[in-house]
């Protein structure tokens, strides 16, 4: 039922032991954000521009749990999310040139123009999606890393969601499983307050997602994932924990999206205070202050991080307009394995 | 006189004025309320009707699915909307096994006297999960009336007669379709759920389609007359239980048939209108009944797979010239 629209919430601090990192740590941290910020505000500019259509959900906001997740997991670990991607992609190392040509639908991108702003993937990265329906990746994820016990590794699959999602029966069968048969499962929902433009509050009378593990025993957390030092350390933590064997750990990662849904919501259900609140939380700018005020790396240091990203996205920009479309008998690949499947085609 | 409307505003009216008449329907859905609906539809209507008969729902398709057949089945008459079918397919369960099936199972002792609606269909470069018709799909459902047109005229009858009907109706519409205007009158009418519209009146070939595909149907048509060629064009606007008469007394009339489909060939709406034309009209045809469909492959994201994938103005000239033996 309406009510008053959420107001800011305090996010748990969590007391970060930043002297505990390496330089090359929070640098890293750092560039992570950075790239992913200056990707989606281009994503946003070539959007006006019509040079990416369909629907388009940006990361701005959320980058510190991306830079978490490169330094707390590894490489050969499995990710799956949803349709706000771009970030997580980049993060798992697909180059930004691959990700801004598939935005752009060029056959030079990730998925070869068929998959656009919602649907990359890369086998390669072990980024198994990209995934339009909400909360469908949840039961896909806790799939994958069954597949990991079978097979007797020691990896996880990090199954992200959004907090709309969170409402989703396919959660709740997945949660019940993964505890069942504890698999190797790390759910991350990042918890930016909406689904679509309703408010956390009035989707459910529990607002507080990391309680729902309880129902299942699942050892659950809330994060400040506005700070990518409490993400890498909630990550390190559950990760520890999936590897032994024990089971499954849910994360619900507090964040917020400065941008509204998609590019066609202004967002419009949120008040300015409470967006004004949130930008002085913002990731990026506060990462790079504390890089500075704490002195873990210099002026100049930052700015060749900045200047490789700049030159980095435009590049991308650049050869994104240079590719080609995919020829439009590409539509009958990939539908099947079989190379000589009989299509209809009368 | 009438007024001209969008399609979004005539899909409102409709389902406003059934919920002005009968205190028992309601209106559910994913942003249906506060946000005045994905896509504007019920713009205005909790301010109307208040929080209890415009309910927003957390996204969770199944469940307020089968709320809304568990509400049928006692005594209410929900509109369930789907922001798209496509997200419906989470849904799938309680519409198909819940609410095709409540009257059977129970033998007559529960009706489930509800609306599925929402678009169905492409809508630009959405790619693979977001672009699909679902009329075919729900079509083969006994138990379940299916419903698919653009036209305002036709909508604002066709949810009218939808919400009052005591059967489940699936009310297909388009998501890039939702501005498209038409005029509609003043006073209070009904479309009936089972009537095709002969939209033009033509003696060379007939052309049967619905939804989205009629703009495209209708700019073939103004084409292939400045070539001189008649061609006869039918809104099936309802697709279950199909209106085959009206095909069928058109093609004995012109004795040639195109239908034009955004579902994917096989087992779509155009196999089944060519089936039942074939045994109604066997005598009556002077050349194989031929169909345009999306193509038979998932729609991938870039401009040129689009292209490719839809039935365009084109395609239907190309095939109407091939049925009438002409280059």
């Amino acid at each position: 039922m309406p009510e008053v629209l959420s107001k800011p919430k305090t996010t748990k601090k969590q007391d970060s032991k930043s002297n505990s990192y390496d330089k090359s740590i929070w640098l890293q941290w750092f560039e992570v954000m950075y790239r992913i910020r200056k990707f989606e505000e281009r994503t946003l500019m070539a959007y006006s521009q019509q040079k990416i259509r369909g629907f388009c959900h940006v990361y701005i906001g959320q980058e510190a749990i991306a830079a978490g997740l490169v330094t707390a997991i590894r490489k050969e670990d499995a990710v799956v999310t949803a349709y706000r991607q771009h970030g997580i992609a980049l993060s798992r190392g697909i180059s930004s040139r691959s990700c801004m040509a598939e935005l752009f639908g060029k056959e030079t991108g990730c998925v070869k123009g068929k998959g656009g702003s919602m649907h990359f993937f890369s086998a390669e990265h072990r980024f198994f999606g990209g995934n339009g329906i909400v909360g469908a990746q949840i039961p896909i994820g806790t799939g994958i890393a069954f597949a990991e016990q079978y097979k007797g590794t020691d990896l996880l699959c990090v199954t992200m969601f959004g907090d709309g999602a969170a409402r989703q029966g396919a959660l709740y069968e997945s949660f019940n499983m993964a505890m069942n048969w504890k698999l190797p499962v790390i759910y991350l929902v990042e918890n930016n307050g909406y689904a679509m433009g309703t408010s956390i509050e009035r989707t459910s009378n529990v607002h507080e997602l990391y309680k729902i593990g309880a129902a299942f025993d699942m050892p659950s957390k809330p994060v400040d994932a506005m700070d990518p030092v409490a993400v890498h350390e909630s990550l390190i933590e559950a990760a520890k924990y999936c590897r032994q064997g024990s089971g499954p750990f849910f994360l619900e990662m507090n964040t917020y999206r400065y941008r509204g849904h998609s590019v066609s919501d202004p967002g419009n259900y949120r008040s300015k205070d409470e967006l004004e609140y949130y930008k002085t939380l913002d990731p990026v700018i506060t990462t790079e202050s504390r890089i500075l005020t704490e002195n873990i790396a210099n002026a100049m240091e930052i700015q060749s991080i900045k200047d490789k990203i700049h030159l980095e996205i435009d590049d991308a920009i650049k050869f994104a307009e240079e590719s080609a479309y995919p020829a439009p008998e590409g539509l009958y690949e990939d539908n099947y394995v079989q190379q000589d499947y009989p299509y209809i085609k009368d | 006189m009438g007024r001209i409307i969008a399609l979004r505003e005539a899909i409102r009216e409709g389902m406003c004025e059934e919920m002005r008449r009968d205190p028992n329907v309601f209106l559910m859905g994913e942003e249906v309320a506060l946000y005045n609906g994905a896509y504007k539809v019920s713009k205005g209507m909790l301010a109307e009707f208040g929080p209890n008969r415009v309910v927003d729902t957390p996204i969770a398709e199944l469940g307020f699915a089968g709320i809304g057949v568990g509400a049928a089945m006692n005594g209410l008459r929900p509109i369930i909307e789907f922001m798209t079918w496509n997200f419906a397919v989470l849904a799938f369960d309680q519409i198909v096994n819940n609410a095709a099936k409540t009257l059977t199972q129970s033998a007559g002792e529960f009706k489930c006297p509800i609306v599925f609606r929402g678009p169905s269909g492409s809508a630009g470069q959405l790619a693979q999960q977001h672009s699909q018709s679902f009329e075919s799909w729900l079509a083969n459902c006994p138990g379940l009336k299916v419903v698919s047109c653009v036209d305002p005229y036709d909508a604002k009858g066709l949810i009218k007669s939808a919400i009052i009907d005591d059967d489940p109706v699936c009310m297909m519409e388009s998501e890039m379709l939702y501005g498209l205007e038409g005029e509609v009158p003043e006073h209070e009418y009904y479309v009936p759920i089972g009537k095709a519209a002969v939209r033009t009146e033509g003696t060379d070939v007939t052309i049967v389609s619905y939804n989205k595909m009629m703009e495209v149907c209708k700019a073939a048509v103004l084409e292939l007359a400045k070539e001189g060629i008649s061609a006869e064009l039918i809104d099936l606007r309802t697709i279950r239980p199909l209106d085959i008469d009206t095909i069928v007394q058109s093609v004995k009339k012109t004795n040639r048939l195109i239908v034009v489909d955004e579902s994917w060939p096989f087992a779509s709406i155009s196999s089944e209108v060519s089936y039942q034309v074939q045994k109604y009209a066997f005598d009556y045809l002077d050349a194989p009944v031929t169909r345009i469909n999306t193509a038979d492959t998932s729609l991938g994201y870039a401009p040129t797979f689009v292209q490719e994938f839809l039935p365009n103005p084109d395609k239907v000239i190309k095939a109407v010239k091939s049925v009438l033996y002409v280059k």
